[in-house]
């Protein structure tokens, strides 16, 4: 195998940038989830976040107003859900799905005057000295700032849930949404709160697939994007730092078979298009082997309609 | 959003035929996508074919879309539910619709169906499709003389013929100007993905390519190519927006006259089942404008292979030529022929990797 044009430094660069936008869906997720809400509506989210981003990015040249509008646009898309399912008590599966189908048709809709519009470049980091360091310099110091948000937002989400109060009610509402109410927490406007968070990150990372990583709108352009990220949830069982590692993982094994054929290793390909579901699949047969502790991880209340009764 | 403009052309349909009764009765036509109309490549040039046929016809025919068909079981039921609502003439556009347009044209033989790009025909199912390896002869020729790497990228889709075709008639050509050229070739197994059509362009580039061509349906490569300043060919569509300084020049499909005609047929009762293959000459495939990029001469050449295989004097794969392991495929002068194209399973000798099975 002729490994000379194999270059390690490239290879985790860009499986770090191609992790982001399920990255950062993924993470939105959990917190939905661990609040005991099963939102389907990922790529629909993602989808109009990447359009809304795009719209703002491209109208006021500043990609930081589009990322928030990103974020805003699929916190209100997530609100749209959040009133079905939490006030009008709608099914949440079947909901969600309807929310993947109107955000492709509404961002369809929206984009329709912006394809072949260039987006205003998103700033790297560019450090003196740090950056320019050999192998760390690219891997560690020179992306753009998205990157280094979504792994800030893990470790954010991280201890919130796991050192904070405002996470131990999160995480109890999504366990026993009856006892958390006995106790006072207002369990719809708890998970109305965490679905939003949900769509603002879906929305983040729809529109960094817009204004960073493939640099354009087209029409249902996260070609599936937000089901590999409900995937990653469940393959993390719920816990954050793994969201990362299977975002990474998942990320670096697509990016990591394209890279092998263009550098012309001689692999048979159809192995290498099938490894992202391979490896994730062997992940989860080794995670779940261990019974118990796999089905404890998922919120108790997952998916479970509340309706206070007193 | 597909079921949702199924039910939408479902009720438009119960609409149509509310006043069928009264009105004569419009020509029902369907399309089937296997991407998002706004793709701005293969699927977007197709419906660019249906708003010709809107266009010519007007009130006379009736049409509708169905995108983003996956292609297999579910294009199947896509298929079954157009014929069941009363469409007269269905075109799918995607290679992988091959099977199911066979099955569902076998339970509903008044209905008439096109299917693009495969080669199973039927009494109700025509195929029809372009010689876009003419058009890869034009690009190849260009992309072995503007490379400066000796290094072309090129993103194919799904090995099947039509695919291998193209890469094999790119390669010829730049190998013919630049004897030191070599083609990386990357497999994305899909037609549309934004997102791994740019990570495979960033794969390309990061091993030194300098020109990539693709044979995939969105213009993500040529964004790619235009941010990393390399250069790169429109596909199906122009692209030209999407890459104002990368672009060299691009194929463009033009299926309105094919699609006109048809549906014409149709309505004077002379449809037949019937295999088109219709390349440059006949305006299927056009060669977009070149770049003022391209040296003069370049373009020139360019031109003058695009108009010899126009007069017919050239064809694209003319001997000599030896498949991939050296054994002989065209002697001297012979040319290939279309059943021998139709089923291209192999690389022509200097080509290098394998062709997934």
């Amino acid at each position: 195998m002729d490994l000379s044009s194999f270059d390690p430094v490239v290879l985790i660069t860009t499986m770090m940038i191609a992790a982001t936008p399920i990255l950062l869906a993924a993470l939105g997720e959990l917190v939905a989830e661990k609040a005991g809400v099963l939102n389907l509506g990922v790529e629909g989210m993602m989808i109009f976040g990447a359009i809304c981003g795009f719209m703002i990015a491209v109208n006021t040249g500043s990609p930081f107003l589009g990322f928030v509008a990103a974020a805003v646009g699929g916190a209100v898309l997530s609100l749209l859900f959040g009133l079905l399912t939490q006030y009008l008590l709608s099914n949440q599966v079947a909901t969600g799905l309807a929310l993947t189908l109107f955000g492709l048709g509404l961002s369809a809709l929206l984009g329709q005057s912006y394809a072949g519009i260039k987006p205003p470049s998103t700033e790297k980091l560019d450090l003196p000295v740090l950056s320019d360091l050999p192998v760390v310099g690219p891997i560690l110091f020179s992306h753009d700032l998205m990157v280094y948000f979504a792994i800030a937002l893990v470790a954010g989400v991280w201890a919130v849930l796991k050192y904070t109060r405002a996470g131990l009610i999160l995480r109890a509402v999504g366990e026993n949404h009856d006892a958390a109410h006995a106790l006072g927490y207002k369990v719809v406007r708890i998970r109305l709160l965490a679905i939003m968070f949900g769509g603002a990150c879906a929305g983040l990372g729809g529109a960094y697939l817009s204004l960073v990583r493939v640099p354009q709108w087209t029409e249902g352009m996260t070609a599936g994007a937000g089901w590999i990220a409900l995937a990653i949830v469940v393959f993390a069982s719920w816990k954050p730092w793994r969201v990362l590692l299977g975002a990474w993982l998942f990320g670096g094994v697509t990016f990591l078979q394209l890279y092998l054929q263009a550098a012309g290793v001689s692999i048979p390909v159809e192995y290498l298009s099938m490894s992202p579901y391979v490896i994730t699949i062997v992940v989860l047969v080794i995670m779940s082997a261990d019974k118990n502790k796999a089905a404890m991880n998922a919120p108790a209340s997952l998916g479970k309609q509340f309706h206070a009764t007193h | 959003m597909k079921s949702v403009k199924s039910i939408l052309a479902g009720a438009t349909l119960a609409l149509g035929l509310g006043g069928a009764a009264y009105a004569e009765d419009p020509l029902k036509v369907g399309f089937v996508y296997v991407g998002p109309i706004g793709d701005f490549g293969w699927s977007y040039e197709h419906d660019q074919g249906r708003l010709a046929v809107v266009e010519h016809f007007g009130d006379a025919v009736e049409t509708s879309y169905v995108e983003s068909v996956p292609e297999g079981a579910d294009a199947e039921r896509v298929l079954t539910q157009m014929a069941l609502s009363g469409h007269d003439l269905i075109f799918t556009t995607s290679f992988g619709y091959m099977d199911p347009t066979i099955n569902v044209a076998a339970k509903f033989p008044d209905v008439k169906f096109e299917h693009a790009t495969g080669y199973k025909n039927a009494d109700n199912v025509s195929t029809y499709s372009a010689r876009f390896y003419e058009g890869r002869a034009v690009l190849g020729t260009i992309a072995g003389h503007m490379t400066e790497t000796n290094q072309v990228g090129y993103i194919a889709s799904f090995p099947i013929p039509e695919v291998i075709r193209g890469i094999n008639s790119a390669y010829i050509h730049a190998q013919k100007v630049n004897p030191d050229v070599e083609f990386k070739i990357v497999w994305v197994y899909t037609w549309f993905d934004p997102a791994k059509e740019a990570d495979a362009a960033t794969a390309l580039i990061e091993q030194g390519v300098d020109v990539i061509m693709q044979h995939t349906d969105s213009p993500a490569a040529m964004t790619i190519a235009e941010e990393r300043g390399i250069m790169a060919f429109g596909q199906a569509s122009d692209m030209a927006q999407f890459g104002p300084t990368a672009r060299l020049s691009s194929i463009i499909d033009d299926w309105a006259p094919y699609y006109i005609a048809r549906t014409q047929a149709v309505i004077d009762g002379t449809w037949e089942s019937t295999s088109t293959w219709d390349g440059i000459k006949e305006g299927m495939v056009e060669i977009g404008e070149f770049s003022d990029r391209v040296p003069a001469e370049v373009q020139a050449e360019a031109q003058a292979i695009s108009d010899s295989i126009v007069s017919g004097e050239y064809h694209a794969f003319t001997g000599p030529l030896n498949k991939q392991d050296g054994s002989v495929w065209l002697a001297e002068g012979e040319t290939a022929d279309d059943g021998t194209l139709a089923g291209m399973d192999f690389y022509v000798e200097g080509v290098e990797g394998d062709i997934p099975n």
